[in-house]
């Protein structure tokens, strides 16, 4: 692999060697496992490990699930019920993988606000957000479609909420959402494509998974400083960067076991708290929820969605110019996705020449108020749409917008930053040496 | 507690779904049940006297669609002798067979009947199906120290009628504080004495309503002692786990960062 020069693989016995000509297979894994990694690297660098354990959790019990689940609208609760009461281990399965999608999104959010933070989206790192970005995207898509499965009250006005977004899109809208559903509401059919799109997009997700751990192992590591390490020799690489084995696996796996021991406890005791109630009501088409609310990791984005009524003056705006084809939902299905548009062109919208945001200090206040912003926008997404908090949501949705837009292009230009350390070397030293000598 | 405190910690940041709801809501007041908490577990007379007061008064309109009759003698409920049980389902309503093409006697291992009343939702998941507690501002942080609230919610609804009714079109609307809206449609189910417990434990209208209530959460609920014995094994194991990684961790960089000190 390219990258950071370090010791590769050498077949040593005859075997070895007879495999190694026909399958480099073992050099694969000591290269990938034996990566030199920047010594620096904070407890923010651990979320790539929970993130991957996640994604085998969730594998490994949906496919059991998926053992005991009918996938028949008439079926589809009792079967969970089924799951709930008669399948051996079946409550347990059930909840690690409903309380897993949980920690999956908490985790993510705290990896994409890492990457934020210390600049790792920007050059040479690029595809490695890009393919995040993906990655997050078809995570938000699965965990939707999975939602939906149980078939409750919520599962239900959450599928015929959202895939109504796509009929909010001028003209060819009606269609697609028709075409979504397999039929003009969401029915048999709808159950049906997502239990299977809900099988198959994990997958997906796991190849990209593959393709973004390839990218940043070609690209080495972003670290705290956002320095790059240093690739003259392999000594100079040393000095900063140690063996992902052992080094950084037994940290990261010390991270996981605290963490799931927090996950556990929310299984073990109180595994239906970040669901919602309504949901262990059997779906039923006649009879509409008092608010309809998706899960808590859409919440922020849902704010935004819901944000853009018509009074907005900006909604108007567009309504006008473009002749009433933009109208007050379909802006706010384009704000939604506008959203998230905007973190995956974060490489481009950042115009600072210092990668980390250890060394920016104005981009550190405005980087703060995003993270603030975001948990306001969580909570707005949960409460009803109506004054006070439409008005809040959409200055969140505002503060989203200008952070990408026009504060993160300003700041490059306007900003001073601070000088960071020549070396990883130096930053690791300084951290760790004389000065701080306590540790 | 400390376990709950340490939970809000790390959720405080996700705030809750189950939050959702605006206080839009009726009262509810708090019960100390004997299952709350990570310690709690389910008192097996209480859930037998709910049995008894679900059978009594309840089953005459609600169902348990989703209750199989045999888990009452399961491990970590009502734990009914299972002659008792097979007793209990014979006196049930006959259930459909459609091998037999016709009608017979239940057995324990068929369901709970249905609903004989058509506006009356099923009680198998009820506990779980309502949340007693929003706030604050709707973020459902308190759901942390009190939980959802389901069956003191059901508690609330038994014990907060008013004894005010209304009608409107042609339907009797009794008033209810802690019902959404503050009018609900089913007249008051218990009014206090209205069964006898076997051993003798308090018949008055709260007893009742908590018994049900505690009765209920077992039917929506059945596997909770073992889901939290699975949690304790699980946190405890964990807890050795990351102990052993954190000196395993320290021992492995302690070179690394002792050469970082002599730099």
């Amino acid at each position: 692999m390219a990258g950071i020069p370090h010791d590769h693989y050498e077949p040593k016995t005859g075997i070895e060697k007879w495999v190694h000509t026909r399958l480099p297979i073992v050099a694969l894994v000591y290269d990938t496992i034996m990566i030199p990694t920047p010594k620096n690297l904070n407890w923010m660098w651990i979320w790539g490990i929970i993130l991957t354990f996640c994604l085998a959790l969730q594998i490994a019990t949906g496919i059991v699930l998926v053992m005991h689940y009918t996938p028949h609208v008439d079926m589809a609760f009792a079967s969970v019920e089924h799951i709930m009461r008669d399948v051996n281990g079946g409550h347990m399965l059930r909840y690690l993988h409903m309380n897993g999608a949980s920690l999956f999104f908490f985790a993510v959010y705290l990896h994409i606000f890492r990457g934020l933070y210390y600049g790792s989206y920007k050059a040479p790192r690029e595809i490695t957000w890009i393919i995040g970005m993906l990655i997050y995207l078809l995570m938000m898509g699965t965990g939707f479609m999975g939602y939906v499965l149980p078939w409750g009250q919520m599962s239900f006005w959450g599928a015929t909420v959202i895939t109504g977004l796509f009929g909010a899109i001028p003209f060819i809208g009606e269609p697609i959402q028709t075409w979504l559903l397999g039929g003009p509401a969401v029915d048999n059919a709808t159950l049906n494509r997502f239990f299977s799109l809900h099988y198959l997009l994990p997958f997906v997700i796991a190849g990209l998974v593959l393709v973004h751990i390839w990218a940043f192992h070609n690209t080495g590591n972003n670290n705290p400083t956002g320095v790059d390490v240093r690739r003259g020799s392999k000594e100079e690489a040393k000095k900063d960067t140690v063996p992902f084995w052992p080094y950084f696996v037994i940290k990261d796996l010390f991270a996981l076991a605290v963490i799931l021991a927090v996950f556990f406890a929310i299984v073990g005791f109180m595994p239906n708290y970040l669901g919602h109630p309504d949901n262990y009501i059997e779906a039923n088409p006649l009879a509409t929820p008092a608010h309809i609310v998706p899960e808590w990791y859409f919440l922020p984005f849902y704010a935004i969605l819901r944000a853009f009524t018509a009074d907005v003056w900006v909604v108007m705006f567009a309504n006008w110019i473009t002749g009433g084809i933009v109208d007050a939902k379909f802006f706010g299905v384009l704000a939604m996705f506008g959203a998230i548009i905007a973190m995956a062109l974060t490489p481009w919208l950042d115009t600072s020449s210092v990668r980390s945001g250890r060394y920016r200090p104005m981009f550190k206040w405005w980087f703060a108020l995003l993270c603030i912003d975001f948990i306001v926008l969580m909570w707005a997404g949960a409460m009803p749409a109506e004054p006070p908090y439409s008005t809040i949501s959409l200055i969140g949705a505002a503060y989203w917008f200008g952070y990408f837009f026009v504060i993160l292009p300003l700041l490059g230009v306007i900003e001073k930053p601070t000088t960071p350390p020549a070396t990883i070397e130096e930053d690791f030293d300084a951290h760790y040496g004389k000065s701080t000598a306590a540790e | 507690m400390m376990k709950k405190l340490t939970l809000s910690a790390l959720t405080a940041l996700g705030l809750s779904a189950g939050a959702a709801m605006a206080a839009e809501g009726g009262h509810t007041h708090d019960v100390d049940f004997s299952f709350e908490g990570p310690f709690g577990s389910f008192d097996q007379m209480q859930l037998q006297r709910g049995l008894q007061v679900y059978t009594e008064v309840c089953s005459a309109c609600h169902g348990l669609r989703y209750v199989p009759i045999r888990t009452l003698s399961d491990e970590g409920g009502p734990e009914l002798p299972e002659d008792q049980v097979r007793a209990y389902a014979a006196n049930l309503s006959e259930i459909m067979d459609p091998e037999l093409d016709d009608f017979r006697a239940r057995t324990p291992n068929d369901h709970f009947p249905m609903s004989s009343l058509e506006n009356a939702p099923d009680l198998s998941l009820m506990a779980k199906a309502r949340a007693g507690y929003h706030g604050p501002y709707g973020t459902g942080l308190s759901q942390l120290f009190n939980g959802i609230g389901g069956p003191e919610h059901i508690v609330s609804i038994l014990t907060g009628y008013t004894g005010e009714e209304k009608e409107e079109a042609g339907t009797i609307y009794y008033e209810n504080t802690a019902f959404a809206g503050g009018w609900i449609a089913m007249a008051p189910p218990l009014m206090g004495e209205d069964v006898e417990f076997a051993d003798g434990h308090s018949n008055e209208l709260h007893h009742e309503a908590e018994d049900v209530a505690a009765f209920l959460t077992w039917a929506a609920e059945p596997k909770m002692m073992a889901r939290k014995q699975v949690g304790f094994t699980a946190v405890l194991f964990l807890v050795i786990l990351s102990v052993l990684l954190y000196l395993t961790n320290k021992a492995i960089w302690a070179p690394i960062k002792k050469r970082a000190k002599e730099a």
